[in-house]
């Protein structure tokens, strides 16, 4: 009676000092993905100390953050960004590490392409220096973020030392509405828990509206789950995750591939496995969210309004509100479909996959943004999403609709390259996190999904895409 | 890693929960490849009133006389307090050395996020978790009282206020020994290589799969 965590941890357990369950162990990590901004200092460190990575083919780098998503040919202009690539580019070919490098068809988010290329495979330990890392989880992972001494500690050792969490079970259970999508069920969730809910917990998410959705549904989904404050959330394996592996490149093949799905099937909490907490949503009940504030938690409904920090009792909780709704310019009680917008972003490690962007070009198809918005755009997860949208005619269809349709990288996410919000300008952002600056200095996001920031782009306000599907 | 051992030093409150890791040091400084000089930009949008960006000279820019770190009376600050659910957000370790640059040693609040808790101890920065209750109090002391400093035992686990009250604290017995003896986290693994070697070959043999 074991959880799919406590089966992932006891599969990678090397050590352990002592069998309290509270003590520190040593995990060992198949598989490290690495990105240009949290890994310099860590080579440099592992090169001064005389040390080696411990093994090579556990890694896949990519530089993504700083990437610019318009015209590459003329390399990247930002001089300190481009030191930050090239410093990638000299480490991985110094040390023999396999990475995608700018002009790879292949580069891309680098939670986009570990899943696209086959490198996360479901039981593995996935990590990499960023937070979410949690997306992996989707393949029965254990994967999340670690910090740059953290980074050091697996390139030298392969392993790292760590304490057991709790577990947490979120349960889903029915039938998502028309236009209700795997983003509205994380934010609905962190409303639920708050943006501290899942610390010190792994999330496993379960229930009949999850085993419903895609594989790029359930990465979004646990992409988010850092956001509730766990680093690690995972769906268990079932055929959605194997038919999405079958054939990747890095994927096992011919007569290992019969082993590997045997094994696979196994990466499921048992029937009577027990969870530290439980909690339960009705799918049913979920309308498409909208964020209002500086925290993914300060979350609401597409019919709802922005709250009024009057009514809050809690001295700390009603000044943070207040906080926020200065930062965004925003007064209580508003209707969320009055908030016009500025600017739309459609991509980022939560919302760049094929099916976001078809999600969200279904919406435009035939239409035009508002004239006040000064700048939509689509950057797509990877060179491979961007060829397959391509073949697809979605970039035209975003182009003929006002879009533009960039180079893949994390762009506006979190605005390290010349994708940025300007100080006053409010964003419908498919992203992940609404912090104050995240997309520029004085920026104002809303987190929503691809077709709720596609309508909104559309209309020039956020409007209920439920009623645009009915249409 | 430097020792941690006793300090008594000055307090300042930073009042406000769900502090992030943006708001701690914004990206566009996380396009430095080294571990040194994020002091001079922790907070940098609320701590200056013009936008920051690398290179800049900081003696040159406007600070906003307002934020709580540029008040004359908390120079020489080691020791923050906090409000719930510190360090949220990303997972970048330039949070915890922007902050240790500055000068801090010490972070108490009521909740800590995951990984920026676990990344402040991989540098020698020493995350406290005290009751809720007690850091209201804490942050009614040091407003009221000018020149409030507290003592860190981490030894004995204890924080210690002015007027001798003693708040003891929780800490993993494995970080608390790193930080008093400045341990190397990758020297203590490498004693386990053999260990970890029988352990990646069995997997080989086990998920080949995995190897290649």
């Amino acid at each position: 009676m074991q959880t799919l965590y406590d089966k992932l941890w006891n599969q990678h357990l090397v050590h352990t000092e002592s069998d309290d369950p509270g003590s520190m162990a040593l995990i060992y990590i198949d598989r490290h993905l690495v990105h240009e901004v949290t890994s310099p200092q860590a080579f440099e460190s592992l090169k001064l100390a005389g040390r080696k990575p411990w093994r090579l083919n556990s890694i896949l780098a990519v530089a993504d953050h700083n990437v610019p998503t318009t015209d590459r040919s003329q390399g990247i202009q930002d001089p300190i960004s481009r030191l930050q690539v090239d410093t990638l580019d000299q480490n991985c070919d110094e040390l023999g590490i396999t990475e995608f490098k700018m002009n790879d068809l292949r580069q891309g988010i680098v939670h986009v392409i570990g899943p696209e290329q086959g490198a996360t495979l479901p039981g593995m330990t996935v990590v990499c220096g960023d937070s979410h890392t949690s997306t992996h989880g989707a393949f029965g992972c254990l994967a999340f973020g670690i910090g740059t001494s953290e980074v050091e500690h697996v390139l030298a050792t392969q392993c790292l030392l760590m304490k057991k969490s709790k577990t947490m079970r979120i349960s889903v259970e029915g039938n998502l509405g028309l236009g209700i999508t795997a983003k509205d069920i994380a934010l609905a969730i962190i409303g639920e828990i708050g943006t501290a809910g899942g610390t010190g917990y792994a999330i496993e998410f379960t229930g009949s509206a999850i085993r419903a959705l895609s594989m790029e549904g359930r990465m979004t989904l646990c992409n988010m789950a850092i956001e509730a404050g766990a680093r690690a959330g995972m769906v268990a394996v079932d055929d959605t995750t194997i038919d999405y592996i079958k054939g990747r490149p890095f994927a096992p093949k011919n007569e290992l591939w019969g082993s590997a799905i045997a094994f696979w099937r196994t990466l499921r909490s048992d029937a009577d496995a027990v969870f530290d907490r439980t909690v339960t949503l009705d799918a049913t009940q979920i309308k498409p969210q909208v964020t209002w504030g500086t925290s993914p938690e300060m979350v609401t409904t597409i019919d709802g309004i922005v709250p009024d920090p009057a009514r809050v009792s809690d001295e700390v909780k009603r000044h943070d509100m207040q906080q926020a709704l200065n930062y965004m310019g925003l007064s209580a009680n508003t209707p969320i479909q009055q908030i016009n917008l500025d600017k739309i972003f459609i991509g980022s490690c939560t919302n760049s996959r094929i099916e976001d962007l078809r999600a969200a070009a279904q919406i435009v198809k035939g239409k035009h943004i508002a004239a006040n918005i000064k700048l939509a755009l689509v950057v797509p997860g990877s060179g491979l999403v961007k060829k397959q949208a391509e073949q697809e005619g979605l970039d035209q269809i975003f182009r003929s609709a006002g879009f533009e349709w960039r180079e893949p990288g994390c762009s506006m996410c979190l605005a390290m390259n010349d994708d940025r919000l300007i100080a006053g300008e409010r964003c419908a952002s498919t992203s992940n996190r609404n912090f104050e600056g995240r997309q520029g200095p004085g920026g104002r996001t809303h987190l929503v999904s691809p077709a709720m920031a596609a309508a909104a782009a559309i209309a020039g306000h956020f409007v209920d895409v439920r009623k645009l599907s009915n249409e | 890693m430097e020792k941690f051992e006793t300090i008594t030093a000055l307090v300042a409150p930073m009042d406000r929960a769900n502090i992030d890791t943006d708001a701690i040091i914004p990206k566009q400084f996380l396009k430095s490849i080294k571990r040194t000089g994020f002091g001079q930009n922790l907070f940098d949008e609320w701590r200056y009133l013009d936008h920051g960006e690398p290179g800049m000279d900081s003696s040159q820019r406007k600070i906003n006389p307002a934020f709580v770190l540029n008040l004359p009376r908390y120079q020489g600050v080691q020791i923050l307090l906090a409000r719930a659910n510190f360090g949220c957000g990303s997972s970048r370790e330039h949070a915890p050395w922007s902050l240790q640059d500055y000068g801090f040693r010490v972070i108490i609040a009521p909740s800590f996020a995951d990984i920026f808790f676990n990344n402040c101890y991989k540098i020698g920065l020493l995350p406290i978790v005290l009751d809720a209750a007690i850091l209201d109090y804490l942050f009614e002391e040091v407003k009221s009282t000018e020149g409030y400093r507290l003592t860190v035992d981490l030894q004995n686990q204890k924080v210690i206020s002015p007027k001798r009250e003693e708040f003891t604290f929780e800490i993993d017995i494995f970080r608390k020994q790193c930080l008093l003896n400045g341990l190397d986290d990758i020297g203590l693994t490498l004693q386990h290589a053999e260990k970890i070697n029988q352990f990646e070959q069995k997997r080989r043999n086990e998920q080949p799969w995995l190897f290649m």
